[in-house]
């Protein structure tokens, strides 16, 4: 049987792995391009660098700004210990148990119950919890939902999904423009090849160029929403180690899956940072295009780190 | 040149147990870090009793017997302190449980368990224990490395010269004290 940090391990290793992935589908979308372009491969490896080393630094600059900005589009208001005793509570425990500092803590007015964590690191962390779960969830289940949010926090996920957000959309942005100035600009290929040169390697090149340019976005997508994935498995491993106590996280995720209602302040753009899939309402993701995982498969996940056999059914957490 | 080499590797095992020393102060001082963290919360907790024993009296005139084990098991733990982790361990433990007794019974009086005031108090209460038992998770872990440390080689060299001695664990309660034994068969 796994033990917690057995999955913790393996979890952090694929999240490690797909981040590569990304970099270096970046870099090869960079080396045909500039292959295609100049015309050889020796050419191309300037254009490689180029396009991880700023795909890299944009990604670095970009979580310095995300935190505030998520919470003011969120319309999150902060909260104190007079404000919120229980939930600055359940919330100090939770600090202790993952040896992190304290960190600041907003309420969203929501009904719909739901929760994040963002800040680039566990110094300048902020959890937001929508009004909804703090009315609906009880004690057991709010310090489950928040050890796994403390969880993201200590792991740095917050940092990791931004970086591989920046890495997608720099890919994404790469290749749109590489086919336009393909198709449109009156390419540098054709001219490479009146200079004589490969010849038919060359039209290779060229085609495999184009076709990394229209898949590479797509793959890279993919890996992104599998990395959110991997994560939300990974956070409520390390939330349940942090709270000894399956059952709390499991009710919770029971409870906010069965949840009629849909969280009207989140969006595409800051889905993922939820607890739970907010969007669950709007249809139309399918699984591998989905940023978390299904809530049964999470609940079963926990069920199998206590050596519970699986459930069929969600609302059979709600009675555990 | 032979004074060069003697002079080098004097000062190599100089330096290596400069840095076995300076290991050790670190953990030592993470430890009593961790303790010092533990007894604030103790110290909380100890504060907030005469409150809540306060806040049911007057409502509670059959389960004198409660509160008085409460009260006592208090004024145990209280005079613990002195007597290190593992004598403080055992005294909290039982005043957990004649706090848990107690709040068993307030679930027998409607106007206790609405009343605005001993809410609170069992609130911070519970988050108190919490606290407790997750900064005693981290208190034992942080024990546990300085002890591997000053009985493993090399660091067990100096580690007697230099007073490095034992700590206590603060223990966990055994599962059968943590469950609560009340009479709930009261009218």
């Amino acid at each position: 049987m796994a033990t917690f940090y057995d999955r913790i391990a393996e979890n952090r290793r694929n999240s490690i792995l797909l981040a590569l992935v990304v970099v270096g589908l970046l870099g090869m979308l960079g080396l045909f391009i500039g292959w295609a372009v100049a015309g050889d491969p020796a050419a191309a490896i300037p254009s490689m660098v180029l396009a991880v080393v700023v795909g890299t630094i944009a990604s670095l600059v970009s979580y310095y700004a995300g935190s505030s900005l998520v919470l003011r589009v969120s319309g999150a208001r902060e909260v104190d210990e007079q404000s919120a005793p229980q939930l600055m509570n359940v919330v100090r425990e939770m600090t202790i148990a993952a040896n992190v500092p304290m960190p600041k803590v907003y309420l969203i007015d929501d009904t719909a119950p739901n929760a994040f964590a963002t800040g680039r690191d566990p110094k300048h962390a902020s959890l937001a919890i929508t009004t909804g779960l703090l009315q609906k969830l009880d004690r057991e289940e709010l310090q489950g939902v928040m050890a796994h949010e403390l969880s993201h926090v200590r792991n740095f996920d917050i940092r990791f999904s931004v970086m591989v957000g920046v890495l997608v959309g720099s890919i994404a942005m790469l290749a749109d423009f590489f086919l336009r100035f393909t198709f449109w600009g009156g390419g540098g290929g054709s001219r490479n090849r009146d200079r004589g040169g490969g010849g038919g390697l060359q039209v290779i090149v060229l085609i495999v160029a184009i076709l990394l340019a229209i898949l590479a976005p797509i793959v890279a997508r993919l890996v992104q929403m599998a990395v959110s994935r991997e994560r939300e498995y990974l956070a409520d491993a390390a939330g349940v180690e942090l709270t000894r106590n399956p059952y709390g996280l499991q009710r919770a995720l029971a409870k906010i899956a069965l949840d009629p209602e849909p969280l009207e302040v989140a969006n595409r753009a800051t889905q993922h940072l939820y607890f739970e899939n907010p969007m669950k309402k709007l249809g139309g993701t399918s699984a591998l295009f989905s940023t978390h995982p299904p809530t049964l498969e999470r609940i079963n996940r926990l069920r199998a780190l206590g050596g519970q056999s699986p459930l069929t059914d969600i609302a059979q957490a709600l009675r555990s | 040149m032979e004074l060069i080499v003697i002079l080098v590797i004097i000062a190599v095992v100089v330096g290596g147990l400069v840095l076995l020393y300076n290991g050790l102060v670190t953990k030592r001082n993470r430890v009593d870090e961790a303790w010092a963290q533990i007894e604030v919360q103790l110290k909380r907790r100890h504060d907030l009793i005469p409150n809540l024993v306060q806040a049911v009296k007057g409502y509670m005139g059959f389960e004198q017997d409660v509160l008085t084990r409460v009260t006592e098991a208090r004024a145990n733990a209280v005079s613990a302190g002195a007597q290190g982790p593992q004598q403080q361990a055992q005294a909290e433990n039982m005043l957990t449980g004649a706090l848990r007794s107690l709040f068993a019974v307030v679930e027998n009086y409607p106007e206790l368990k609405a009343n605005q005031n001993v809410l609170q108090l069992q609130e911070e209460l519970t988050t108190t224990e919490n606290q407790i038992s997750f900064s005693r998770q981290h208190y034992n872990a942080t024990v546990n490395d300085y002890n591997t440390s000053i009985q493993t080689v090399p660091s067990v060299f100096i580690a007697g010269p230099f007073g490095f001695t034992r700590r206590e664990f603060f223990d966990a309660p055994p599962e059968a004290e943590a469950v609560p034994s009340v009479d709930l068969s009261l009218g």
